[in-house]
């Protein structure tokens, strides 16, 4: 192991943690302000302690979300100071600007929600709630943005005197179509993750509450479960669409990333999508493709069904080493043949158990089967083991660039990893990926302990009658809301 | 005005928003512990009152430190690059303490267990002591200078970052920092517990003063400029009013704008000593990162002035509303039970 073995492992690890609880939120704050405005423009008490409920869930996650996030502002300039010096032109303005714009929205916002109860108005403190929700899936915008330029650079050109990638057009940054795609994709697998959440939580409480509370079962948690299934469904519409299209986009434009998801080792006309494909040693020296289907890859790649003329690894490979020098141009064969297939087979997941609960709950049902209640919670960790899957994908598909070529773009925008890891000791870097590592896993075992006992709990007694907001001023004696 | 120069000065305003707006914030977290000895049954809603002070605004404050780094890497990129690796494990342990702030001020009330607060209550304080002597320490090492080789890389041996100077920095912002909390818990509280921040802040005014002039005083002689007589003469003057109004135990609300001023004036003495420097190399001088041979294209930060000035202005403003918002003093009594959730399913 090297440093750069060992940085690599490290922002791996990292992102990975940062984009468990990610989702979450960006899903989970839409889905929160549309209970409360449910709640406001109803005055249904169901909605507003659903609103309480998961809130406090959402504050659980979203505090590791920060906490995991800091480290990303500035592992760049740690671990990746030649990929920073080489892209910070570029690179530096989404990441600046998501400060600038999303970051004090969200955080700023989020105070006002969490202890704005009873001191502001009613509508306002609607509003900050939905500030919430626009601004982190802004955010989202602006950071998948920054790494969408890494896949696919536009907008940029190499300063000859300087060596550095330098901005030409902000506009192009913003509308690359990579970032688009991806960010609609990330977005729709944030709205599946918040959506399955919201179900399974309310489908076991639902189960669970029948006999007891059937009051609540029928007036609180089955609509939830409802609206859950509904937004995991037409997430799944748009994860499908955009995944298409994002699918297109990289056949184009990472060819290398598309060969090896499907593990097409040679060039062919018309190739089999892959369904199982073994190998004794990884990157095409010795794969072997058990099961295949006819048609699909093609379409997949560029619409059509015949005709299509795809390249595969060992090809492209020695087209990279004439266009740009010596080197191994493939990424690692069986990560992006499997993370590949975890992600979209995952999705059948949470699919499956929306259909589940719109059909058990039809016409005002309450189902009693045990197995729904299993299912929930096999479902819930589903869409998270998806989107890292997806994300794992991503950025190991485009190894072993930092910035991969465009095709299109000027060819001298690029960067490998090996080029832009910082010049740190090995025995540095591995000091912080085992502090990261450790903090983080004793983090993530107290937070899902934590979602798990709140869960569990469900909404709260002291949670069931709205206050109503006092005029500022007249409550010198009176309770704070909330506090920590 | 030139890009490169309009950009130092985002880059200082920056930074002195996260000092002044973190700066209690740590201060707070620091002191925390320390509340409510004496007060038996009542010492946890003495310290979950303080704690309440920042409870709605501190994530908005530490986000003028995300802005800042990201500032930083579209502004000057090679600043960027080779203070985070160069000063690779300080960082380290500011971003781990940080970790653990952020989650135990939101934790800490989940679980009603003494035990579990007690872990929180480390991590908040954990969380506050070591970024502020750490940002004094990285900022004293940046002023006194780092050795930079011709290709603006750093090796900084342990020497370069932990000497007299640096550390006394250490000790000044975070000496600043808690003088800095104590007022603003005294502005914020009522009570008991307003009166336990002011004896606070009366029995460290002074050490900090003096430890703060020498400081100010061998960064002024060491590397300063004739305008910067002026800041650190405000910073003074300010500490010492600030002092005073403790003292005499009323006015809080002046003495926390007086200890906002000397904070505010800490930054600008520090940036205004390394202008045009953004970090100056022992090795050469030529080697210096400035902010000439460090800025982005003009293009970029053209472009990055534009979002700036759009919506800086705009964060001022709802922070600012935040803070009207929640500008009621909070006391022991305010402080609702506590409604975590036992450790077990009872």
């Amino acid at each position: 192991m090297d440093a750069l073995d060992v940085s690599r492992w490290q922002f791996g690890i990292t992102t990975v943690y940062h984009f468990i609880f990610v989702p979450l939120t960006i899903g989970l704050a839409p889905l929160i302000a549309v209970m409360q405005t449910a709640w406001v423009l109803t005055g249904n008490t169901s909605w507003y302690r659903l609103t309480r409920f998961f809130g406090k869930l959402f504050l659980i996650n979203f505090a590791l979300g920060v906490a995991t996030g800091i480290v990303q502002e500035f592992q760049f300039g740690m671990n990746w100071s030649e990929y920073s010096r080489f892209v910070g032109d570029v690179f530096g303005a989404p990441l600046a600007m998501e400060g600038l714009a999303a970051f004090f929205f969200e955080s700023t916002f989020l105070g006002l929600w969490i202890f704005g109860w009873t001191r502001l108005p009613r509508l306002v403190h609607l509003a900050c709630i939905w500030v919430v929700a626009v601004a982190v899936n802004l955010s989202a915008f602006f950071i998948i943005a920054a790494n969408s330029w890494m896949q696919h650079p536009v907008g940029a050109r190499l300063n000859p005197e300087t060596g550095r990638a330098e901005l030409t057009s902000i506009v192009a940054l913003f509308t690359n179509n990579t970032a688009l795609a991806a960010f609609t994709h990330a977005v729709f697998g944030a709205f599946l993750t918040a959506g399955t959440f919201v179900a399974g939580v309310c489908v076991w409480w639902m189960i669970r509450a029948r006999n007891d509370n059937r009051d609540e079962a029928q007036t609180m948690f089955r609509p939830a479960a409802v609206l859950g299934s509904i937004v995991v469904l037409a997430a799944t519409l748009g994860l499908v669409a955009s995944g298409d299209v994002q699918g297109k986009l990289m056949f184009e434009q990472q060819p290398m990333k598309m060969a090896s998801a499907e593990s097409l080792c040679h060039s062919a006309t018309d190739p089999d999508f892959s369904i199982l494909t073994v190998g004794t040693h990884n990157n095409c020296d010795s794969v072997v493709h058990l099961i295949d289907v006819p048609y699909v890859l093609p379409f997949l790649a560029k619409g059509e069904f015949e005709g299509v003329r795809l390249e595969g690894v060992k090809d492209l490979q020695s087209q990279y080493v004439e266009k740009f020098g010596p080197g191994d141009y493939r990424p690692n064969l069986f990560v992006t043949y499997w993370s590949f297939r975890a992600m979209i087979g995952l999705l059948a997941v949470p699919v499956l158990f929306s259909v589940a609960v719109l059909w058990l709950t039809r016409r005002g049902r309450i189902p009693l089967s045990r197995w729904l209640s299993r299912f929930a919670l096999v479902a819930m960790p589903a869409p998270f083991l998806a989107n890292s899957a997806g994300w794992v994908f991503t950025e190991m598909g485009r190894q072993p660039w930092v910035v991969v070529p465009n095709p299109t773009g000027d060819p001298m925008i690029r960067l490998t990893v090996a080029e832009g890891v910082s010049g740190h000791s090995v025995g540095m870097v591995v000091l912080s990926l085992v502090a990261f590592t450790a903090i983080y896993a004793v983090l993530a075992v107290i937070w899902f302990w934590l979602i798990r006992r709140y869960t569990v709990e469900g909404p709260q007694e002291h949670d069931s009658e709205p206050t109503a907001p006092l005029p500022p001023g007249s409550d010198e004696v009176a309770p704070l809301s909330f506090a920590y | 005005m030139a890009l490169q120069e309009l950009w130092f000065v985002v880059m200082a305003g920056l930074f002195l928003g996260f000092f002044v707006l973190e700066g209690f914030d740590f201060g707070v977290g620091m002191l925390m512990g320390l509340f409510g000895r004496g007060a038996g049954q009542d010492a946890e809603r003495h310290r979950r009152a303080v704690l309440n002070t920042i409870g709605p605004v501190w994530d908005g404050n530490e986000v003028w430190l995300i802005t800042a780094g990201g500032a930083m890497f579209a502004a000057f990129p090679d600043w960027y690059a080779t203070m985070f690796s160069g000063l690779y494990l300080p960082l380290l342990a500011i971003l781990v303490s940080m970790i653990l702030r952020v989650v135990a001020i939101e934790w800490r009330g989940k679980v009603d267990d003494p035990g579990w607060r007690r872990w929180a209550d480390i991590g908040i304080a954990a969380g506050s002591w070591v970024p502020a002597v750490l940002w004094g320490v990285a900022f004293a090492a940046l002023v006194r200078g780092l050795p930079i080789d011709v290709d603006k890389r750093l090796q900084a041996s342990i020497g370069d970052l932990l000497n007299g100077y640096t550390l006394l920095g250490g000790v000044a912002t975070a000496g600043l920092f808690l003088f800095h909390g104590a007022v603003f818990v005294a502005l914020k509280t009522d009570g008991a517990v307003r009166e336990e921040a002011l004896r606070f802040a009366g029995r460290v005014a002074l050490p900090v003063t003096a430890v703060l002039a020498s400081f100010g005083l061998w960064t002024q002689l060491e590397h300063g400029k004739d305008w910067t007589w002026i800041v650190l003469v405000v910073a003074g003057l300010a500490q010492l009013a600030a002092t005073v109004r403790v003292w005499r135990g009323v006015g809080e609300g002046w003495a926390f704008a007086y200890t906002t001023v000397a904070v505010a004036a800490v930054v600008v003495l520090l940036f205004g000593v390394l202008y045009p420097n953004l970090m100056p190399s022992t090795i050469d001088p030529a080697y210096s990162l400035t902010i000439d041979n460090a800025a982005s294209s003009p293009y970029t930060l053209t472009i990055m002035s534009w979002a700036a000035l759009v919506f800086a202005p705009l964060v001022l403003l709802y922070q600012g509303w935040t803070y009207w918002v929640f500008r009621q003093r909070i006391s022991a009594d305010r402080i609702p039970e506590p409604v975590g959730l036992t450790r077990r399913r009872p």
